[in-house]
């Protein structure tokens, strides 16, 4: 056949109708009978950025906060170590420590000598996922910075990375540190040589429930999506006045705290 | 000289070193099925899949499951035989049925010297005799 130039501009019509009949293609071929063998549950939460807001103002004294903290670490078989080698999900420090540019020389008094309640703050831009050399560390679908204990080669670049302190390493096997009485066995715990942190309870947000400590919080700690305008937690941050850790390093926390 | 006597020798020992193992396991016993403790009936009568699937294909199941669970957010597994849904956990699913971990994946594991580390962090359930 001889190559004219009108036989080739009838082939390239012909092309480019296909490429633009793929999307149809792909949606018919979706609808074409095929076995999945996995799904997500049923009862999942969905958000496209999970985000909390804890509102200081009603967590005033350890006693306000140590039913949190122990909601979370025995719903995650957080043992319990004391000094430098502390494990902790969620813990609480001062003012100074936890909002070291926001606060002045001198403070009002009440918010001076006031513990904060810490946990990670599932960034939106986090640096622990950057440096993580396995994807170990990873961000979800939903906003949420995940562990995936899997594969932690337990190197550590994450601690270095994360300027909030919220990862904990296992310098020693935490099993001798958990009352194994109020084990929960329906959680792993973890080994030695891995590094540990809050993963939002994604465990529980798939089964349909709010994390344990928004749960054991009596309403003090709001929990929703950040990039829903109608949600819970930014209809508590329109009105009233919020602060995150470190905002000049550009993470860009989901964690706000109202003062 | 070339020493004869010496490399017959030599290569009698050499020869007796090298086929060494073939005679340690004359008349040794041969490899067993080991027995396993399974569910009892009014458990389980059926694994997930079926048994000859699960003995070939049960390490690289929960291997799909952890990363579909933790990386994807898929908690629920449907079975590729009867399309019976479980959820994908280890300790929630797996050892729900096998509960005697001592009697059942230990005692194949042992005989077949793997020792899988997931112990380490996932909690065996202490067994009630299934
Ligand atoms: C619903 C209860 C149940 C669950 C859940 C279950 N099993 Fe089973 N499993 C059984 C029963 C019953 C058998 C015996 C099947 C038979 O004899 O046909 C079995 C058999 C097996 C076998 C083969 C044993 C042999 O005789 O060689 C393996 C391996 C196994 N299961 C592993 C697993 C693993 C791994 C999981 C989790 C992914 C799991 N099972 C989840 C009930 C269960
Ligand atoms: C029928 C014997 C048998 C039973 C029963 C059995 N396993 Fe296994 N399992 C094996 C063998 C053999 C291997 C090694 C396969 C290989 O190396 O390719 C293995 C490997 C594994 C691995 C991967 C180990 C690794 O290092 O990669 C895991 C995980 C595992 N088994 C979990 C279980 C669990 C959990 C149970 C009990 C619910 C169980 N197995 C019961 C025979 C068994
Ligand atoms: C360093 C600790 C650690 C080790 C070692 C470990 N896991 Fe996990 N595993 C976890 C944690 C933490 C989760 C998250 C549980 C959740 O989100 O419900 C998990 C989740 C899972 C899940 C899905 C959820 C569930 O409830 O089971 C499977 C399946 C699983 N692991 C299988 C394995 C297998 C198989 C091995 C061994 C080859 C292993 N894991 C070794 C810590 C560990």
């Amino acid at each position: 056949m001889q190559k004219t130039r009108r036989t080739f501009l009838k082939y390239a019509g012909v092309s480019v109708l296909g490429l633009a009949a793929m999307p149809a293609v792909k949606a018919a071929a979706s609808y074409v009978p095929h076995q999945v063998h996995e799904k997500p549950d049923p009862r999942e939460l969905h958000a496209k950025r999970w985000a909390m807001v804890i509102d200081t103002r009603r967590l005033n004294s350890d006693e306000d906060m140590k039913p949190l903290i122990d909601a979370c670490h025995k719903e995650h078989n957080v043992p319990k170590i004391d000094g430098p080698q502390e494990v902790k999900w969620l813990w609480t420090d001062t003012m100074h420590a936890v909002f070291p540019e926001q606060s002045g020389e001198f403070q009002h008094a009440e918010l001076e000598h006031k513990n904060f309640l810490l946990l990670c703050n599932h960034c939106y831009n986090p640096p622990c996922v950057r440096v993580c050399p396995t994807k170990a560390t990873f961000k979800l679908q939903n906003g949420i910075t995940m562990m995936d204990m899997h594969r932690c080669i337990g190197c550590r670049f994450c601690m270095a990375a994360c300027p909030y302190g919220a990862r904990s390493f296992n310098f020693k096997n935490p099993r001798p540190f958990l009352d194994e009485a109020a084990q929960n066995p329906e959680y792993p715990t973890r080994m030695r040589g891995v590094v540990e942190k809050c993963t939002f309870c994604s465990e529980r947000l798939e089964k349909g429930q709010k994390p344990a400590c928004v749960e054991a919080s009596k309403g003090a700690l709001l929990f929703g999506d950040l990039a829903d305008p109608n949600s819970e937690v930014r209809k508590a941050l329109k009105e009233n006045y919020s602060i995150v850790r470190k905002p000049g390093l550009g993470t860009q926390p989901s964690v706000y705290y109202i003062i | 000289m070339y020493d004869g006597s010496k490399i017959l020798a030599g290569l009698i020992v050499f020869l007796a070193l090298v086929t060494f193992p073939f005679w340690n396991n004359f008349g040794a016993k041969e490899w067993k099925q080991p027995e396993l403790k399974l569910p009892p009936k009014e458990v389980a009568t059926q694994c997930i899949e079926s048994k000859e699937y699960m003995r070939e294909q049960h390490m690289k199941i929960l291997d799909d499951w952890r990363d579909q669970v933790v990386r994807e957010g898929k908690r629920i597994y449907i079975a590729k035989r009867d399309h019976k849904e479980y959820q994908m956990s280890l300790q929630n699913t797996c050892m729900k049925c096998h509960d005697d971990k001592e009697k059942f994946c230990d005692k194949c594991h042992t005989t077949a010297s793997v020792s899988p580390y997931c112990w380490d962090c996932h909690i065996a359930p202490k067994a009630k005799g299934n």
